[in-house]
C-alpha cells in the first residue's frame, strides 16, 4: 500500500482521472441541458459511438483533428434533431425511443467501421498542451495542466453550462419548460423550440464526447464506449441536474476507476478479487447517487411530453 | 415513494451500462463466399465473438480459414461462411444451429463461452462435424472436435525477451478476465520474465472487461506509472493499452495476431496463431468419415504458434538469439513452460 503514496503514482492516477472523465463529462453536461428542459435522452451512448466513429474516420482520412470534431458535432446535431422529433413532436415514450437510438448508433457505428475501415488502424489525437507557468507548478501542474485541448475543453464547459443555465434568459426558459411547461407556454415561451434546442445541443455534446474518446484513445472498435453514455445519464442524476455536481460525479467515477486499476497494478487488490473490484466505480456511483439524490428533486416535467391544453 | 422515484431510473441506468459494457453486443456481419454449385465444395462455417478483423482472437481463425480455402483450391473447393460479432451467446447458438441445419460440413464455434450451447446442439445434428475452442473437451461426443492454443509457450518466449529488454526491471501485463486463453498467456509471459530476470517486478492487471478500451488504456497508464517500460496484453480491448504504450514510448509485445501495424515503432514481436495446422487435420478426418472426438493443441513445435518479429523494430541481435534459443528449448523439451 505504501507504494501507492509515491508522487509519481499519485500524479499519474489523478491525471488518468481527468483524462478518463473527459468523454463522460461532455455527454453528461449535454444531457443536463436536455433533462433540465424535461427531455430524457437515453440514446447518448449510441450518439457517442457515431460521433466517435465519425471523428476517427475523419482523422484517418484527412489527419485533421478540428475537422474531426466538427464532423462529430454535426453527427450529434443530426441525431439530436431526430431524437427531438421523436420525443417532442411525436411525443414518443422517451425511455423507449432513447434505447432505440442507442441500438441504432451501436449497430451503425460498427457497420460503418467494418465496411469503411475494417482492421483497427491507430490515429494520432490532440497533442498534450502544457499550459505555460501553470504546468510548471510541482505535482499539481502535471496532474491538471498537461493534457490535450479536448480535456481542458470538457472542464471549461462546466462553468459555461452553469452560467447559461442559471444566469441567462435562455437558461431561465430551459428551466421553466422543464419545471412547468404550461406556465412557460402561457408566458409565450415555445416549449417545443426550447426542447428542440436542448436536445440538439445535448446530442452535439454527446457526439463531441465520442470524438474525445476516439481521439484520446487513438483507435475505434466495435462498442468503443462500452456503456459510457449510460453512465453519463446517471451522472446527471448524481449531479442533481447541476453542471458542477455532474462534474464532481464524473471525477468521482473516473477517480475510483483509476485508483482501482492502480491498486490492481500494485498488487494491493489481489488477482482473485480483480473482477469484483472492476465493479467498484459503478457501485460507488450508485451509493453516492442514493445518498445525494435523496435530497434533490428532478425537473418536474422530466420525461413528460407537453401537449397544449385546448 | 416520491424520493424513491427520483433515483431509481438512474440506478437502472448504471446497471444497464454495466450489462452493455460486459456484453458488448453489436451487429453480426455475415459474409458468404458461394462456391460453384456443381462442384460440391467443402463447406465450413465459423461463429465468433468479436470482429473478423480485430487483430486478435477472431481474426486468427478467419485468417486460417482463408488460408485453408486458398490451399484447397479457392472458393469453388471450399465455401467459408463467417458470423462474427456474436458476443451474446444466444445469438451465437442460433447461428451455430442455423449453419448445422443448412448442412455445413464443419461448424466452428470460436469461443470457449459457446461450449454449453454446442453440447446441446451437436447431438441434434449427428451428420455435421463441430469444432469449438479454445477448449480441450469434446464432451465425449463423436461429432465434436476441440482446439486450443498453448499460448503460454509463446508468452514465455516473449516474456524472456521482455525481461532482457527492460531497463527498469518492471514489466506490465494488461489482461481482460482471469480465464482461459488470456490467463494461460499472462501466466506464461510472467514465467518467462521471471525465468530471465528473477528480480524483475511483473505487474499484472486484469481490467475485468474484454471490450472496454478506455479501461485497458488506464490500466496501461497505471503500469507505466509504476515503472514498467515493457508491456504486453491480450484480448481485443488491448488496442487501448497499445495506444498508451505508443504515446509514452514503452515497448509492446502482441499476441493472437500480428499487432505491428498498431504501433510500428514500439511493437517488438507478436505471437501469431495458425489454426490452419489443426484445421487441416480435422478436414482430413471429416473427409475420411470421422466427425470428431479429438482435442487439438497448436504450439511452437507443431507450427501452430509462430513468433512474428516486427521488421521495423531494431531488436538487439543477442535478445533475438535469446528468443530463438528459448523457442528451440521449448520445442526440444529442454525448457518446460509451467502450465497454470
Amino acid at each position: 500500500m505504501a507504494e501507492f503514496f509515491t508522487t509519481a503514482i499519485i500524479v499519474s492516477t489523478v491525471a488518468s482521472t481527468f483524462r478518463f472523465a473527459t468523454s463522460y463529462l461532455y455527454a453528461a453536461i449535454g444531457e443536463t441541458f436536455g433533462q433540465r428542459s424535461g427531455v430524457l435522452n437515453l440514446g447518448v451512448d449510441g450518439i457517442m459511438l457515431l460521433g466517435a466513429f465519425g471523428a476517427y474516420y475523419t482523422v484517418l482520412k484527412s489527419g485533421n483533428l478540428w475537422l474531426a470534431l466538427a464532423v462529430a458535432a454535426a453527427i450529434g446535431m443530426l441525431m439530436g434533431l431526430a431524437m427531438a422529433y421523436a420525443s417532442v413532436t411525436l411525443q414518443a415514450e422517451q425511455g423507449i425511443s432513447g434505447i432505440g437510438f442507442y441500438l441504432f448508433g451501436l449497430g451503425l457505428s460498427d457497420l460503418l467501421f467494418q465496411k469503411l475501415v475494417g482492421t483497427p488502424l491507430p490515429i494520432d489525437g490532440f497533442p498534450n498542451l502544457r499550459i505555460p507557468l501553470l504546468a510548471d507548478i510541482p505535482i499539481v501542474g502535471e496532474m491538471l495542466f498537461d493534457h490535450s485541448i479536448i480535456v481542458y475543453g470538457a472542464f471549461l464547459l462546466v462553468p459555461v453550462a452553469a452560467f447559461v443555465l442559471n444566469r441567462t434568459t435562455v437558461g431561465l426558459n430551459i428551466r421553466a419548460v422543464g419545471e412547468n411547461p404550461e406556465a412557460a407556454d402561457t408566458l409565450g415561451v415555445s416549449v417545443a423550440k426550447v426542447r428542440y434546442f436542448t436536445v440538439i445541443l445535448g446530442s452535439t455534446l454527446a457526439g463531441i464526447g465520442g470524438a474525445a474518446l476516439a481521439t484520446e484513445l487513438g483507435i475505434f472498435q466495435q462498442n468503443l464506449t462500452a456503456g459510457q453514455g449510460f453512465i453519463a445519464v446517471a451522472l446527471v442524476y448524481f449531479g442533481a441536474w447541476r453542471p458542477l455536481g455532474v462534474m464532481f460525479g464524473a471525477l468521482l467515477y473516473g477517480f475510483v476507476a483509476a485508483v482501482v486499476l492502480q491498486l490492481k497494478t500494485l498488487g494491493v487488490i489481489p488477482l482473485g478479487a480483480s473482477d469484483l473490484a472492476a465493479m467498484l466505480p459503478a457501485l460507488i456511483t450508485i451509493l453516492a447517487l442514493v445518498v445525494a439524490v435523496q435530497r434533490e428533486r428532478q425537473p418536474a416535467a422530466l420525461t413528460k411530453p407537453y401537449e397544449r391544453g385546448e | 415513494m416520491k424520493q424513491l422515484r427520483n433515483w431509481t431510473p438512474a440506478v437502472l441506468l448504471v446497471v444497464f451500462a454495466l450489462v452493455a459494457a460486459a456484453c458488448g453486443g453489436g451487429s453480426g456481419d455475415t459474409t458468404t463466399t458461394a462456391g460453384e454449385p456443381a462442384a460440391e465444395p467443402f463447406r465450413i462455417a465459423v461463429v465468433a465473438p468479436s470482429a473478423s478483423n480485430d487483430l486478435a482472437f477472431t481474426q486468427s481463425m478467419v485468417d486460417a480459414l482463408n488460408m485453408i480455402q486458398s490451399e484447397m483450391g479457392g472458393a469453388s473447393a471450399v465455401e467459408v461462411a463467417v458470423t462474427d460479432g456474436t458476443f451474446v451467446v444466444e445469438d451465437a447458438a442460433a447461428a451455430i444451429k442455423d449453419y448445422a441445419s443448412q448442412g455445413y460440413d464443419l461448424v466452428i464455434a470460436h469461443g470457449s463461452q459457446y461450449g454449453g450451447s454446442l453440447q446441446e446442439i451437436a447431438p441434434q445434428f449427428p451428420d455435421v462435424s463441430f469444432a469449438w475452442g479454445t477448449a480441450g473437451d469434446t464432451f465425449g461426443l463423436p461429432n465434436v472436435f476441440a482446439y486450443e492454443a498453448a499460448s503460454h509457450e509463446g508468452g514465455y518466449v516473449m516474456g524472456v525477451m521482455a525481461a532482457a529488454l527492460s531497463q527498469s526491471h518492471v514489466v506490465g501485463i494488461v489482461g481482460p478476465i482471469e480465464v482461459g486463453d488470456a490467463k494461460l498467456y499472462v501466466d506464461g509471459f510472467k514465467a518467462g520474465v521471471l525465468a530471465q530476470d528473477p528480480t524483475a517486478d511483473v505487474k499484472v492487471n486484469y481490467t475485468g472487461s474484454f471490450s472496454d478500451v478506455a479501461l485497458a488504456a488506464t490500466a496501461a497508464e497505471s503500469e507505466i506509472a509504476a515503472g514498467a517500460d515493457v508491456l504486453t496484453g491480450t484480448a481485443q480491448m488491448v488496442v487501448g493499452a497499445v495506444g498508451v504504450a505508443k504515446e509514452k514510448g514503452v515497448l509492446w509485445f502482441g499476441t493472437q495476431a500480428d499487432q505491428t501495424q498498431l504501433a510500428p515503432d514500439i511493437v517488438v514481436a507478436s505471437q501469431v496463431y495458425h489454426w490452419e495446422v489443426v484445421l487441416r487435420q480435422m478436414i482430413d478426418l471429416i473427409k475420411g468419415g470421422t466427425l470428431g472426438g479429438n482435442a487439438y493443441v497448436i504450439d511452437l513445435a507443431n507450427g501452430g504458434e509462430v513468433i512474428s518479429y516486427n521488421p521495423g523494430f531494431d531488436l538487439p541481435a543477442e535478445v533475438k538469439q535469446l528468443g530463438e534459443d528459448t523457442i528451440a528449448g521449448i520445442k526440444d523439451g529442454s525448457i518446460a513452460v509451467p502450465r497454470s
